[in-house]
């Protein structure tokens, strides 16, 4: 089984990938839409022109010319916003959690790419272009984030951004804490017991590291200066963990922060505080609501769900109008995923927030596009439709904030990597391919043994309690 | 000994027609007292509602561009472009408004859990495979903070059943309010809540050797055979109380609660419940339902469009949902579940929608919202989660529509329910004003306007 399942997806993949190469770099103009550029309004009537994967051009469809062998595609009736920006994924990782040590700045996401995720491909065909995909939050200092565009069918390395900015994800409460809970399957069995087991750990944790960075810095100073002076010291000993965390402090590498408390959230921002570094974005922050004042005053973002709540403790005072109070503090505010699922449709997610905050269109829309740009430092190159900025687009049938809206196209940098038409086009051929396929399996593999029944004895447990729903 | 059970019979059905008169003259009153709690004259008010110059989507009949719905005594009295309100009826001005009937969830554990990830908060899941005993409604917790928050996006009434097992329990149909679980009960049981069994996801071969299994599949052949070892005793328990029953010469039995709450369920009257999935899973619920008689609604049956001919040959309808949920496969359609309505509207087969879940049966409206954005006509769409519900839990005499004669279990909105913009304005469950305030409504007012 697993053996035609791969054959199949890297039949899909080629079959795909061939889509996204057909289409040269050039010009690509997008005509007679309804154009939501999440900076400055909407246009009715507009085109927009991508010249060499940048958007050149936006304006009313006479304000717009493009040259003659631009690839046209005509928009009447439909929508066209910025390319989805997810703040907060874990998609096309092949492992997401170190969670043996309380810290593992020393992780990198990049190196676990998985270009041939599926779910890259479920997502832009839910308009989303861009994912931050973050380690997991099984740690209160965890591992360092990547940033992709959703080019599916290329390498892992044409994914990556390539001068992207570097985010580490921090996470506070139950997680980190949880496997050093006794009481928590995570901390039995097969897995040791790890500190920290609460809060207070959590907090203690972050300060020990950063105090242990700052003597690795001054180490390193101090060896410079021995340098410096003409001397010959014994270097001392590199350590990948500590060098990320200096990095923090240098102002290189910047924090995500997992958190849903509110006097969490206060917590690491002493801590910050202290040790002289920002938090770029609180990630979840699901009661950020009740601390948007200082939040906004920190210069933090918040990248929240819309309506998630009650599956743990700490996400029962969790409210679907968090972003919109966080917003009208001045938080800047996303909505994110974190889920392969949601971040098919967080078009849906935004508009959630308009029903239960009384947000404006544009406002919304910022949510998924323009505000997470920013939390991940990227607002230069993508988030909103203008001239200079990425080509990444999502046209969508209808308006994107309505129930009946479905995407019909996804563009990065200028290449069609989503086209519904295309998309049930090819299903006849992929179901006749896949069908041969498993003929040819039958044909030559050998034939599954079952085995004989044992006699029937009374069952006492049955097939298995419900998991509770955990977010990474 | 003949004239003896002739004397007991006649001594039996004059105290019996004793309790019926005296219950008539003055027990209903008394009971019709408690669950109002209050004087009668204040009563004849409150229980009499007009609502003006709607847009009223009856669902079953023709919309109302602009008309009224009588509300009295939990029913809907009379609908119309004309309707005649008496004088001491409590109008509700409704213009540029419309009005719906209830949303109905097909499948929540609503009231039954409270927190994810707490297990004392959770009753959904009891010990042992068969717990046809085990009742829903009674653990429902009527105050529960999720039940307000479903509310507010227009749900009245929902599924609460049970889940985990071979047989889980007895699910209730429940309306979402009430002072106490009798008051939210609308029908119980509704429906017994089974699951065809399965390869446990996630677990895998070390599961199935923790159970006694040498592998997967022969832990789910064991299941299978428990559960229909489990139904043909049912079937003779059924038979041998009925032989008692008609000859009281016969020994008595003791009571096994397991088999006695099978007895509807193998006599077809209670509706089986039963999650499956796979295309297998449904097919074997199917035989199981055939062999057995059992009277089948299908859970979950995320493969249905591929048995869609059986179903609709066999009159078999399915619950479906989370439509939002990811595809299994890696090489399904993308849209693979968004899509699943259209398909089964278009094969015939009769379907609702569920959340399959608590706290999010408020998104139950952007279940059958998504599946129009995937080629389900919208009309069905509402539908699938007001008149179908219903006629899947044979409650459609009841619910789902509006009608007169029906509960009242009506929502007042801005627009179309489906619709994310749209703010449920009004709503009655059993023709009384539902609070729409909730836990969320609270701590959003307390914080924003937070100095």
């Amino acid at each position: 089984m697993k053996r035609h399942s791969t054959i199949l997806l890297t039949a899909l993949i080629a079959a795909l990938a061939s889509v996204a190469q057909a289409q040269n770099k050039g010009e690509v103009l997008i005509k007679n839409a309804t154009i939501m550029t999440a900076s400055h309004g909407v246009i009715e009537g507009g085109s927009i022109l991508i010249r060499d994967g940048k958007i050149a051009a936006v304006g009313k469809n006479t304000e717009v010319r493009a040259g003659a062998n631009a690839r046209v595609i005509d928009a009447t009736g439909m929508y066209v916003t910025p390319g989805i920006i997810d703040a907060h994924s874990h998609s096309a990782l092949d492992s997401v959690n170190e969670g043996s040590v309380s810290v593992s700045a020393m992780v990198r996401m990049k190196d676990v790419v998985d270009n041939t995720d599926i779910n890259i491909y479920r997502q832009i065909a839910g308009g989303t272009t861009t994912i931050h995909s973050l380690h997991g939050s099984a740690n209160s200092i965890g591992g360092q984030n990547v940033i992709l565009k959703l080019k599916w069918g290329k390498p892992a390395e044409e994914m990556i951004v390539p001068d992207m900015p570097r985010t580490i994800k921090f996470a506070l409460g139950e997680n980190p804490k949880r496997a050093g809970n006794q009481s928590n399957p995570f901390g039995q069995g097969n897995r040791p017991l790890r500190f920290p087991a609460t809060r207070m750990g959590v907090e203690f944790t972050i300060r020990e590291a950063f105090q242990q960075a700052r003597e690795y810095m001054r180490e390193w100073d101090e060896y410079a200066a021995a340098k410096e002076r003409g001397g010959d010291p014994a270097p001392p000993r590199r350590d990948l963990k500590l060098e990320a965390i200096a990095d923090i402090l240098r102002g290189k590498l910047l924090v995500h922060s997992h958190c849903y408390r509110a006097d969490e959230i206060l917590m690491l921002m002493n801590v910050a505080d202290e040790f002289g570094w920002k938090v770029l974005a609180f990630q979840h922050v699901l009661e950020g609501y009740k601390v948007a004042k200082e939040i906004a005053a920190h210069g933090a973002g918040g990248s929240t769900f819309s309506d998630w709540w009650a599956y743990k403790i700490e996400a029962y005072d969790a409210i679907p109008g968090n972003a919109a109070i966080m917003h009208h503090k001045g938080v800047i505010t996303s909505v994110n995923s974190d889920s392969a699922d949601l971040a098919r449709r967080l078009y849906q997610e935004a508009a959630k927030t308009i029903k239960y905050g009384g947000l404006t269109d544009e406002e919304a829309l910022r949510f998924i596009t323009l505000n997470p740009a920013k939390q991940i430092k990227m607002d230069h190159r993508i988030g909103s439709i203008d001239v200079g900025k990425d080509g990444d687009l999502a046209i969508f049938n209808a308006h994107p904030f309505s129930i009946y809206a479905r995407v019909e196209m996804t563009l990065i940098e200028g290449e069609v990597y989503f086209d519904r038409k295309e998309d049930l086009k090819r299903r006849e051929t992929i179901a006749k391919e896949k069908k041969e396929l498993i003929e040819k399996e039958r044909r030559t593999a050998p034939q599954e043994q079952r085995q004989p029944m044992p006699p029937i004895t009374p069952t006492v447990s049955g097939p298995g309690d419900d998991q509770p729903k955990i977010k990474q | 000994m003949n004239r003896n059970r002739t004397f007991r019979f006649v001594v039996k059905a004059v105290i019996a027609a004793i309790l019926i008169i005296g219950w008539i003259a003055f027990g209903r009153p008394i009971i019709k007292n408690l669950f109002h709690n209050s004087v009668v004259s204040a009563q004849q008010t409150a229980n009499v509602f007009v609502i003006r110059n709607a847009k009223i989507v009856t669902v079953t009949g023709a919309t109302i561009e602009r008309g009224s719905v009588l509300i009295r005594d939990g029913k809907i009295a009379e609908v119309g472009a004309r309707v005649t309100a008496p004088s001491n009826a409590k109008v509700i001005d409704a213009t540029g408004l419309s009005v719906y009937p209830g949303l109905i969830d097909c499948g929540t554990s609503l009231g039954l859990t409270e927190i994810g990830s707490i297990q004392e908060t959770r009753d959904t899941t009891e010990l042992g495979d068969f717990n046809p005993h085990m009742r829903a409604i009674v653990a429902v917790q009527p105050h529960s903070e999720l039940i307000p928050v479903s509310r507010a996006n227009g749900v009245t009434t929902a599924i609460t059943r049970p889940g985990g097992r071979l047989v889980s329990g007895q699910s209730a149909l429940i309306n979402l309010d009430g002072w106490t679980w009798q008051e939210m009960t609308v029908k119980t049981p509704a429906a017994m809540a089974m699951e065809y069994p399965r390869a446990p996801r996630g677990r895998g071969a070390a599961f199935a050797q923790a159970e006694g299994a040498n592998n997967i599949a022969q832990l789910r052949d064991r299941q299978l055979n428990a559960l229909r070892q489990k139904l043909e005793d049912a079937q003779a328990y059924a038979k041998a109380k009925e032989a008692r029953a008609a000859d009281k010469g016969l020994p008595p039995r003791p009571v096994d609660h397991v088999l006695e709450a099978l007895i509807p369920v193998v006599k077809g009257e209670l509706p089986v419940l039963m999650v499956a999935n796979a295309e297998r899973e449904i097919k074997g619920a199917i035989e199981i339902a055939d062999k057995y008689k059992l009277k089948l609604i299908i859970s979950g049956a995320a493969d249905a469009w591929k048995v869609a001919s059986t179903l609709k040959e066999k009159n078999i309808p399915v619950i479906i949902g989370p439509v939002t949920d990811l595809p299994n496969n890696e090489d399904d359609d993308y849209d693979l579940n968004y899509s699943h309505a259209a398909k089964l509207h278009k094969a015939g087969v009769k379907f609702a929608f569920q959340t399959d879940d608590a706290a999010y049966a408020r998104n139950l409206p952007y279940q059958a919202g998504t599946s129009a954005a995937f080629g389900l006509p919208k009309d069905e769409a509402l539908k699938a989660v007001t008149i179908y519900p219903a006629q899947i839990f044979g409650v459609d005499k009841l619910l789902g529509s509006i009608e007169v004669g029906k509960m009242a279990n009506l929502i007042v909105t801005d627009g179309d329910p489906l619709e994310f913009k749209t703010s449920v304005k009004q709503m009655f469950i059993n023709g009384k004003p539902v609070d729409l305030s909730s836990r969320h409504t609270r701590l959003y007012d307390k914080f924003k306007d937070r100095q």
